[in-house]
């Protein structure tokens, strides 16, 4: 891939946990895979969020939440990046999520939730064909 | 010390003898028609395991001296004299969430089933420092923890619980000493002198910054939180351990074995360091410093290092800060099981792998221990979940006879050899760090955060390689089923935690508040001790976010890093 086709993906931690080394150890795999990774950094509101992907131009927005906030917080971020006019990117979470708030998530607009346990590969496939699609009909 | 070695010179020459003929006869032999099933044999911490130990690798041990007895010093055998035959460790389960009232019953509903200390979680809000009603807490309230926003709301917390016959630590950081101030007034509601309170602030900023998260203030004033509670407990609540230097999340965080006792005691070698420096004798706070362990995987590994920690620790205090009481040398120590090993996948497996870490830290002489559940790979656990982690410490204390004999491990040629190990690259790292200017100082230009991260990695690169099988994950998986019976945090409790506030605000005596947190806005820009200005604001009923407000506007706030 060619430098300006690179895969941008920004990982975010929305909200108040501190729990970073998933969103640290993905942001690591993406990166060796090829994309280029920015790292908020803890503690960061939606608008925080929105903004930093508008800034960095990113394809992609990971969010990782361990404290249970997810129902409340991820959504959030999907309509932060609307207000920007930023629809088309594809956001994804990880985190300790239940099953059951994967299908109110994904209504909300987050493409996929990755759970414990998912290879890191699972997550870049997952994104490199994401971003492919958004760009051939884009 | 050649008079003092266990073993005579000759036969240790025979059996060296005897054992490069075995590994060049019938080891030789059977690797050639059966080859091992791993190429390489490693620790977490990167250290090579040996097929065989034996006599030869403890050779050069001096039993008095880096052993000894249980009670004496440098204690790797254990803390106290007779140990788990006087009396078990404090099962003690980490529990809290939503209201103060449901923890409440929580908490009554473990001390019914046999638990004998008390362990709060805070929600995030809490543990930052915001009330209930601050923006930042939306979504937070009540979720990985209790909220608890003034003294009413701990007061609630502890209802029916009498504090004089309980110990109750509180996983509290940034705002410890806010917390602690509430903890006291509630004992001297229920008439219980500060004298006679016991229990564990985790008060151990440092790991906040390098693993964990809930940091509030920058370095230096929250080192002197930290060392003002020191002189505080000394005085007004000796029984009070005032801080649990935490290995816990800078394992949870990536760290190896030996990077978590590393970390952990050069962390502890900071306040010790910063309270010297605040004035202090070293033997009147060093008793009162606990210690926090995380059990992992490796089992034998782990025995080990709870064996190194402890002796590291002593020969720290009495050999480089010249401690005079006994008391100061010994490391006491907590010790949760690693939660960051649950899986979501079979999550009925969980229930073993928590059993032999739990097993590990009775086996490495832990002073108390939290048994996670089986279900927290998912959501906070369930109450069955929580039985059934509660019986497991049960079961290792009255059936498996781990507890009837002291450090039973001792002696292993594998666990001695390894205890020596671990102890040796932890003062290696320690050296380092100590060159770096100290912990707070590594990790300020994110040396230690850049270890556990590499570390972190490196482990997911096994799993990911399958050379680290994960059973359920990445081996032996199954068409998962959905677990029944999650925790759910009703969603209202942040509305009605919300409407508290607002009620304990037009009720409470507001000038009262308001001199009281001018009190403590003078104290900060001072040099004075802050808790008893910290005190009077508590008692007056202003809030956790009111009492750190006033901090924050004279300590300013610590930025997190985001480099990768």
């Amino acid at each position: 891939m060619s430098e300006e086709t690179k895969i941008r993906v920004l990982v975010a931690k929305p909200g108040l946990d501190g729990h970073d080394r998933g969103a640290k150890v993905i942001a690591r795999a993406l990166r060796d895979a090829g994309m280029e990774v920015i790292y908020t950094g803890l503690r960061q509101t939606p608008e925080q969020i929105a903004e930093a992907a508008l800034q960095e131009d990113v394809d992609v927005v990971g969010l990782s939440s361990l404290s249970g906030a997810h129902r409340h917080l991820f959504p959030r971020v999907v309509e932060a990046l609307r207000a920007k006019g930023l629809g088309d990117v594809i956001v994804v979470g990880g985190g300790i999520i239940p099953a059951e708030d994967v299908p109110d998530l994904k209504r909300a607009g987050v493409a996929e939730l990755f759970g414990p346990g998912t290879p890191t590969t699972a997550v870049a496939e997952f994104i490199r064909r994401e971003v492919a699609g958004r760009r051939a009909a884009g | 010390m050649a008079d003092e070695k266990l073993y005579d010179p000759k036969a240790l020459a025979d059996l060296k003898e005897a054992e490069a003929k075995w590994s060049g006869g019938p080891v030789k032999k059977t690797l050639e028609r059966f080859p091992e099933q791993k190429k390489d044999y490693k620790l977490t911490s990167g250290v090579e395991i040996k097929r065989l130990y034996t006599p030869l690798d403890v050779a050069d041990e001096d039993y008095l001296g880096d052993l000894g007895f249980p009670g004496e010093y440098p204690f790797t055998r254990g803390v106290q004299p007779t140990m788990y035959r006087g009396r078990f460790w404090t099962m003690r389960q980490y529990a809290g969430f939503g209201s103060a009232e449901e923890t409440n019953a929580r908490f009554k509903y473990l001390l019914e089933h046999g638990q004998t200390g008390l362990s709060v979680a805070f929600d995030l809000p809490t543990q930052i420092g915001y009330d209930s009603d601050h923006p930042l807490a939306e979504g937070e309230v009540g979720k990985v923890g209790v909220a608890i926003d003034s003294l009413e709301d701990l007061e609630t917390l502890f209802a029916g619980i009498p504090l004089d016959k309980v110990s109750t630590s509180m996983t509290i950081n940034a705002p410890a000493a806010i917390l602690l101030a509430m903890y006291q007034a509630v004992g001297e509601k229920q008439g219980v002198p500060g004298k006679a309170l016991n229990g564990t602030v985790q008060n151990d900023i440092l790991k906040e910054y390098a693993a964990r998260g809930t940091y509030i203030f920058p370095p230096k004033p929250s080192m002197r939180l930290v060392t003002d509670i020191f002189a505080y407990c000394a005085k007004e609540m000796p029984e009070w351990n005032t801080i649990s230097i935490s290995g816990y999340h800078i394992r949870e965080a990536g760290a190896t074995a030996v990077q978590e006792v590393a970390f952990t005691l050069a962390n502890g070698i900071a306040y010790v360091q910063a309270a010297i420096g605040a004035g202090l004798d070293v033997d009147s706070f060093g008793p009162r410093l606990s210690f926090f362990f995380n059990s992992h995987l490796d089992f034998l590994e782990e025995v080990a290092k709870f064996r190194a920690a402890r002796r590291l620790w002593a020969r720290i205090m009495k050999e480089r800060f010249k401690a005079k009481n006994p008391r100061s040398w010994m490391l006491r120590f907590h010790t949760q099981t690693a939660g960051v090993t649950l899986t979501a996948q079979q999550p009925d497996n969980n229930i073993v792998r928590v059993a032999w870490q739990a097993l590990a830290a009775v086996l490495g002489g832990t002073q108390s221990l939290h048994t996670n559940s089986r279900d927290e790979a998912l959501a906070l656990p369930s109450e069955d979940s929580v039985r059934i982690a509660l019986r497991t410490q049960q079961l290792i204390a009255h059936e498996s006879g781990a507890a009837d004999t002291i450090d039973p491990l001792g002696g292993s040629y594998y666990i001695e050899g390894l205890t020596d190990r671990i102890e040796q690259e932890a003062a290696r790292y320690i050296e380092k760090i100590d060159g770096m200017g100290g912990a707070p100082a590594a990790i300020e230009r994110g040396y230690v955060q850049a270890e556990i991260q590499d570390s972190a990695y490196r482990y997911q690169l096994e799993v990911e390689s399958g050379d680290r099988v994960i059973v359920g994950v990445n081996k032996f998986q199954v068409e998962e089923k959905e677990l029944a019976g999650l925790l759910r945090i009703d969603p209202e409790v942040a509305a009605r935690q919300t409407e508290r506030l607002a009620r304990l605000k037009a009720r409470r005596d507001g000038a009262a508040v308001t001199a009281s947190l001018q009190a403590l806005e003078r104290t900060a820009r001072g040099k004075d001790n802050l808790l008893p200005a910290i005190y009077e604001c508590v008692k007056a009923y202003a809030t956790l976010g009111e009492v750190s407000d006033v901090l924050r506007k004279v300590f300013g706030e610590y930025r997190g890093s985001t480099a990768l």
